[in-house]
């Protein structure tokens, strides 16, 4: 199986991505700047974090008409796995391969830090070695985390079971104390209908390694891998 | 021929930047301020254009496909001949 990692203008987590899929998950994994088009020798894309062309516009906007996303496009569009981190989730409503938006955050600070995530469905690629109601630390870093998205989009959102992470408390409760952002409904991660693009705000790729303060961001790495494993 | 474009967030999304920069304009005493938005604001310089109309549509598409999102915002467009 073979991972690219988008590099955007702008991009900084792109060689914490590119270290765990190699480190942790063993897998062969390119850079791929963002003029390329051609996605075919991938199985897994994955937008990494930063400040895609400075944040300017709305985070996320102009990255939308870099040449890779039509090719991005396409690949999701073929079933292949995508996975927007921060920066890549923020790419991810603009492009519209996942609902609703992402704005300012509710108290207007950057966030910094570990929070802990509830994971409400096991029934993604992303998540499927992990289990419903499990509990996650990872850390956020983000000006720009607060999902938003309209009545309509949030039913289908929890009728289709897409919320993939919620922020809770360390014993797995949702609470608004625990929302980092004024996320709508304390979401910080979902899905699109087919289930093979995932956005979220915490940063797994900073979670993988116990001397950073958690590990539990492997399980995400591990759901991916184990899935295209099983694909191969 | 030049393209105002300003594009504001939905009435039904909040902004914290505005009720912060409203916060801060009620410290200093003033009184009423029901609310406050913040948006952006964007000059188009279409200097070669000659038909308002299409130059009209031209900033609307412009507005629609990347200044604005439709999701969480409006925009509005003028035009100064």
């Amino acid at each position: 199986m073979k991972f690219g990692v988008i590099i955007f203008p702008g991009s900084n987590c792109d060689h914490d991505a590119y270290h765990v899929i190699s480190k942790h998950v063993g897998q062969p994994v390119d850079f791929i700047w963002h003029r390329e088009t051609d996605l075919r020798s991938y199985d897994a894309v994955i937008i990494p974090g930063g400040f895609s062309y400075g944040d300017y516009l709305r985070a996320g906007a102009l990255a939308r008409f870099s040449p890779v996303m039509n090719s991005l496009k396409q690949f999701a569009a073929e079933g292949k796995l995508v996975l927007g981190i921060c920066n890549g989730f923020q790419i991810l409503c603009e492009a519209g391969l996942l609902p609703g938006a992402l704005i300012r955050n509710r108290d207007l600070h950057f966030i910094c830090g570990h929070v802990n995530v509830r994971v409400e469905t096991a029934d993604t690629p992303f998540t499927h070695e992990m289990k419903v109601s499990d509990v996650l630390s990872m850390p956020i870093a983000h000006a720009e985390g607060n999902y938003v998205c309209d009545n309509e989009i949030l039913d289908d959102l929890q009728s289709e079971d897409r919320i993939v992470f919620r922020y809770c408390e360390a014993d797995g409760q949702i609470t608004g104390a625990a929302n980092p952002n004024g996320s709508r409904d304390n979401i910080a991660g979902i899905c699109n209908r087919e289930r093979n693009v995932m956005g979220l705000m915490p940063h797994p790729e900073r979670a993988c390694e116990e001397l950073l303060g958690s590990s539990d961001g492997r399980e995400v790495f591990r759901s991916l891998a184990g899935v295209l494993a099983a694909v191969a | 021929m030049k393209a105002k474009v300003y594009v504001t967030l939905k009435q039904s999304v909040l902004d914290p930047q505005g009720k912060a920069i409203q916060h801060s304009i009620e410290l200093l005493g003033y009184q009423g301020i029901s609310d406050i938005r913040q948006g952006k604001y964007f000059e188009i310089a279409m200097d070669s254009y000659s038909d308002e109309e299409k130059a009209r549509a031209e900033a609307m598409r412009m507005a629609r496909e990347v200044l604005s999102n439709p999701i969480i915002e409006d925009f509005r467009v003028e035009m100064e001949v």
